[in-house]
Order: structure tokens, then C-alpha cells, then sequence
């Protein structure tokens, strides 16, 4: 893997064969500001619903074991 | 009643509308070919009779295949991963809604790289796909399965996601036509994210009129992805049977002057390019100065992104945790921890065992590039890269309507031939890449049939036609009119 990740890198450095001083950069490439949208309620789904794909659903919650056990 | 599976969806709808077959028969025909699917296309299809998704609308009822990245209610739903194994998600995809809405019925859920990272279908968490014209070929990626399925006969039609390649280069390898529309047409909510400045839905099908006919049903401004717009004046279907009045520029640094373009893929791409001009075109070279850097760029974009968008496969709200795996098997291995785990070793044990080396190798390409020694270096440069590709193509669409290439460098390849090299695999996106980097829209259609350079029988070659933003209609009027010139009828031989 860290042969491969290398060989990668090597290959995406050839970007740095280009002059990119001043160039803005893209991060999104439709020209789309602040898209709004009235601040209306809607219901959201319900608490079961969302509780029911996960692995160990407890009481209303996602249950996780111990950050420190 | 085989016969229904040499159609096209469209001459099918006709017929349902003529009531010259009925819509049940059709789906169940496909049913039945999906059910006896030997090419591993299929993660999931529907029963014959099922009345899943169905609708009244202009889609009567009619089968399709859905890629297992779009959610679907109540249908598992992986990426292609074990990690979302047994998944079913609460609610659907808006393009696979609208496609409901418009009358489909989904047939399947197609097999895909997984998260939709690679080119051959062999990132795939449960198995590969075998490309139908050859068993012994990959079918391309990442909608490997959506592709192989329309062009095996498993499904009349099909969609699938394109984020640097994943619906042209397989559609190439496939004999099939591919659409990746602008970025922007096509809602993403409901799209598992690869990346989501790149990700885009679109159509995979057996001709360009049957690619328009989906487009029309799916794109749209979505209140659910704010990136989405939908197309002006929505999409028409295509008529054009000739290309006067078109200037169409053929792109040096991707035809000519690019490395590793197999001569059999060469030849089929300047008979298409003749072809384009009998049909009346003004054909000239052009120059995308940049694009031989679109791999690099985005190579760093898409891994970053996803590095982010994947970090939400933690073990807690969806899919697989391995806490319990483990506890089951004795642990995992060295250097993880045993089984009474906290959260931490949690979290990385389920991502351990999760996710395949693929990506895993682009959730370390993604962080790094975005950690903050390297982030000028490597996603700041990209970006700019990425600026620099986008005026190539705008400078190109000053002086062409189309720009055209081939798909793929190569025909389909043998399983297992890039498997090791990550690079090479990286490389079979080297003429759609730069599209998905501009957010350009694109089409594959098969352009003829080429021998493989390691030998064997001939395969098809995908020639890809390129617009300005939001020039679908137009693309697709094009791409008709060279698709009636080109006339390719094959279909792979191992079906039948």
C-alpha cells in the first residue's frame, strides 16, 4: 500500500509543472450563491424510522459502547 | 415473447401503448433474464408480478435497472459495500422517485464498485462483473453491473453515477450508450456521496433516444440537493439525422498526443470522426491544454472529498458494526483491539472490516492531501487545476459545438490485468476525467468494434461526444444523428 500511495503522489506532482499563480480556485463548478429557501417547518420523519437501520438501537437512541471502557 | 428483449424501451413503450404487448409481460420477460443473471449484475432483483415503484406515466410500468448507490425505501442498499451490508434504507433517491413517478418499476439493483471507486466492477464488495462479450473481461466502472445488465439483455435500461468515468467508461466497454449529464441536472439526494462537488446520476441504454427519454424524466431543480438546477427548457428528444451548420473539435491532448490509446480504438474513433463529417460537420483539431493533468487534479479532488463524505461509516447509525464480528471470530487480528472495545476501536474495527483496500487507499490519498502541511500543495493546486480545465473547455466551446473522443483509452481488459497497478486503473479515466472536472455534460455511444491488443475476439469502442453546460438537448440531438450514421447493431454473442 505505501508503494502504491507513493507511486500516486508521484504521478499527481506533475501538477506542480504548471504556473498557477493567480488562478482562482474551483471548488464548485455551477455558479450557484447562497441558495435560500423559506424557513417553513415540515415534519421529520419519524424517530423509528431512522432508529431502524442501525445496529443497536436502544431506547429511542443510537446506543455506542463506552468512549472510555 | 424473447423477442421483447431486442427492443428498445422506447419501441417497447409504443407497443405497451399500442397494446401490441402488455406491460406485465414486458417486465416479467425481464424479470426472468434478470433472475437467470450469470454476469454477477445484480445485487438485488425484483420478483416477477412485483408491483414495486409502480405508476401510472409515460414510463408504462416498464422495467428498470437502479445502481445500488440510489436508495431505494425498503430495498438494501450497499455501494457495492460491506459496510452498508443489509442497509435498507428509510426513504428514496429523487431520481429513482421521479422515475416511479414517471410509471418505471425498478427491476434490480445493480453491482458497482465499491462507493463507486474504480474502473472494472472489481472493487465491488460482493464479486465482480463479468463484461457480456467477453466472461473473461471486466465490464468497466463503476456502473459496471447498470452497464453489463443493458448490454447482456438483463434489463432494457438502466442508470448509474458518473464521477470521473463511472457511466461512460463502462457504457464503452459495454457496447452500450452512457450519459453523464451537467452537473447540476440531476438531483444527488439519495445518491450515496462519492464526491460530491463531481457526482452526478445519469442514463445507461441500449440507444441515444432511450437516453433522452430518462433525462427528461429525472433532471430538475430538487429542493432536497440546493447544488441541483435542472436543465432549462427541460430535454427534448432527439431527431437529427444530419450534422450541417456543427463545428465539432477533436481534442489533441486526448486523441493524438495521448499516451497509451490502444490502435484499434485509434481506427474506430477516426472511421466515427469521418462519419461525423459526411454527416456535414465542420470537423477541426482543438486544444485542451490542461486536461492531460485532469488525472492528477483529480486525484486529489475525488479522494478528498470522499475522505470526508465516508468519515459517516462509523458503525452507529447504519450498516455493519464489526464489535460484534468480532466477539464472533475471536478478534480481528493484530494490532486491533479485542473485543471488549471502546468506542474508538469500535469505529476502527467496523471501518477495518468494512471497507475494501480501494477505499481505504483513497481515504489516506484524501486526508493526506487535506491535512495541513499539504493542503496548498495538494487540494489547493488540484483546485486550480481544475479552474484551468474548465476555461480549456470553455475556450474550446468559443469556436465548437461538440467536442468528441474516445471513451476509454482501451476496449474492456481482462480481469485482474490492472487489479495491482492502481495507476493503470487510474489511467482508464484519462479522456473523461476532464469533463467531470468542467461539469460538462457527456455521452458514450459504441462507435464499432475493435480487437483487443492482448488478442481475442473483437470488442466495442465507446466515442464520446462533449457539450457546453446544460447543452443536453443538444448533445443528444448530435449524438443521434451520429449513432444513425455509425449504424452499430452488434450485441455480445454469449447472450442468448
Amino acid at each position: 500500500m505505501a508503494g502504491e500511495l507513493s507511486g500516486i503522489l508521484d504521478h499527481v506532482e506533475r501538477m506542480n509543472e504548471l504556473d498557477l499563480d493567480g488562478v482562482e480556485p474551483t471548488s464548485h463548478v455551477v455558479a450557484l450563491e447562497n441558495v435560500l429557501r423559506p424557513d417553513e417547518p415540515r415534519p421529520s420523519w419519524p424517530r423509528e424510522k431512522v432508529l431502524e437501520p442501525a445496529p443497536d438501537p436502544d431506547e429511542g437512541a443510537f446506543r455506542v459502547p463506552s468512549p472510555q471502557a | 415473447m424473447s423477442d421483447v428483449l431486442e427492443l428498445t424501451a422506447a419501441q417497447a413503450l409504443e407497443r405497451i401503448s399500442a397494446g401490441e404487448i402488455s406491460a406485465d409481460e414486458y417486465f416479467d420477460a425481464y424479470a426472468a433474464r434478470a433472475a437467470a443473471d450469470d454476469l454477477g449484475a445484480y445485487l438485488w432483483r425484483a420478483e416477477a408480478g412485483s408491483p414495486n415503484g409502480a405508476g401510472d406515466g409515460p414510463l408504462s410500468r416498464a422495467p428498470i435497472a437502479v445502481k445500488d448507490i440510489f436508495c431505494t425505501e425498503g430495498i438494501e442498499t450497499t455501494a457495492g459495500s460491506r459496510i452498508l451490508e443489509g442497509y435498507r434504507p428509510p426513504y428514496t433517491a429523487t431520481a429513482v422517485r421521479r422515475l416511479s413517478e414517471a410509471g418505471a418499476r425498478i427491476l434490480g439493483k445493480t453491482n458497482m464498485d465499491e462507493f463507486a471507486m474504480g474502473s472494472s466492477n472489481e472493487n465491488s464488495g460482493y464479486g465482480p462483473v463479468r463484461n457480456p462479450w467477453d466472461p473473461e473481461r471486466v465490464p468497466g466502472g463503476s456502473s459496471g453491473g447498470s452497464a453489463a445488465a443493458v448490454a447482456g439483455r438483463l434489463a432494457p435500461w438502466a442508470i448509474g453515477t458518473d464521477t470521473g468515468g463511472s457511466i461512460r467508461q463502462p457504457a464503452s466497454l459495454c457496447g452500450v450508450v452512457g450519459l453523464k449529464p451537467t452537473y447540476g441536472a440531476i438531483s444527488r439526494y439519495g445518491m450515496i456521496a462519492f464526491a460530491s462537488s463531481l457526482d452526478q446520476c445519469g442514463p445507461l441504454t441500449r440507444d441515444v433516444t432511450d437516453a433522452a427519454i430518462l433525462m427528461r424524466a429525472m433532471e430538475g431543480r430538487d429542493r432536497c440537493d440546493s447544488t441541483s438546477v435542472g436543465i432549462d427548457g427541460g430535454v427534448s428528444l432527439p431527431s437529427r439525422t444530419d450534422l450541417k451548420g456543427l463545428r465539432f473539435g477533436v481534442p489533441r491532448e486526448l486523441t493524438a498526443d495521448a499516451q497509451g490509446i490502444e490502435a484499434g480504438v485509434t481506427e474506430v474513433f477516426e472511421r466515427a470522426v469521418d462519419r461525423i463529417r459526411d454527416l456535414g460537420a465542420e470537423v477541426d483539431e482543438c486544444e485542451l491544454p490542461h486536461s492531460s493533468h485532469g488525472i492528477s487534479a483529480y486525484y486529489v479532488l475525488a479522494p478528498a472529498e470522499a475522505s470526508a463524505n465516508l468519515a459517516r461509516y462509523d458503525g452507529v447509525r447504519y450498516g455493519m458494526r464489526s464489535a460484534a464480528a468480532a466477539d464472533a471470530e475471536g478478534g480481528l487480528g493484530d494490532g486491533i483491539a479485542p473485543a471488549e472495545a471502546d468506542l474508538v476501536s469500535m469505529y476502527e474495527r467496523t471501518r477495518a472490516a468494512g471497507f475494501g483496500p480501494e477505499v481505504k487507499r483513497r481515504i489516506m490519498l484524501g486526508t493526506y492531501a487535506l491535512s495541513s502541511g499539504y493542503y496548498e500543495a495538494y487540494y489547493g493546486r488540484a483546485q486550480r487545476v481544475r479552474t484551468k480545465i474548465a476555461q480549456d473547455f470553455a475556450a474550446a466551446f468559443e469556436r465548437f459545438d461538440y467536442l468528441v473522443t474516445p471513451t476509454s483509452p482501451t476496449v474492456a481488459f481482462k480481469l485482474g490485468a490492472r487489479a495491482e497497478n492502481p495507476l493503470a486503473m487510474y489511467m482508464s479515466d484519462y479522456c473523461t476525467v476532464p469533463m467531470s472536472l468542467a461539469g460538462v455534460p457527456a455521452i458514450s455511444i459504441p462507435g464499432g468494434l475493435a480487437a483487443p491488443d492482448d488478442g481475442g475476439p473483437e470488442l466495442p469502442v465507446g466515442l464520446q461526444i462533449v457539450a457546453p453546460a446544460f447543452g443536453e438537448s443538444g448533445l443528444l440531438d448530435a449524438a443521434h444523428a451520429i449513432e444513425g450514421a455509425i449504424g452499430f447493431d452488434s450485441a455480445p454473442g454469449s447472450r442468448s
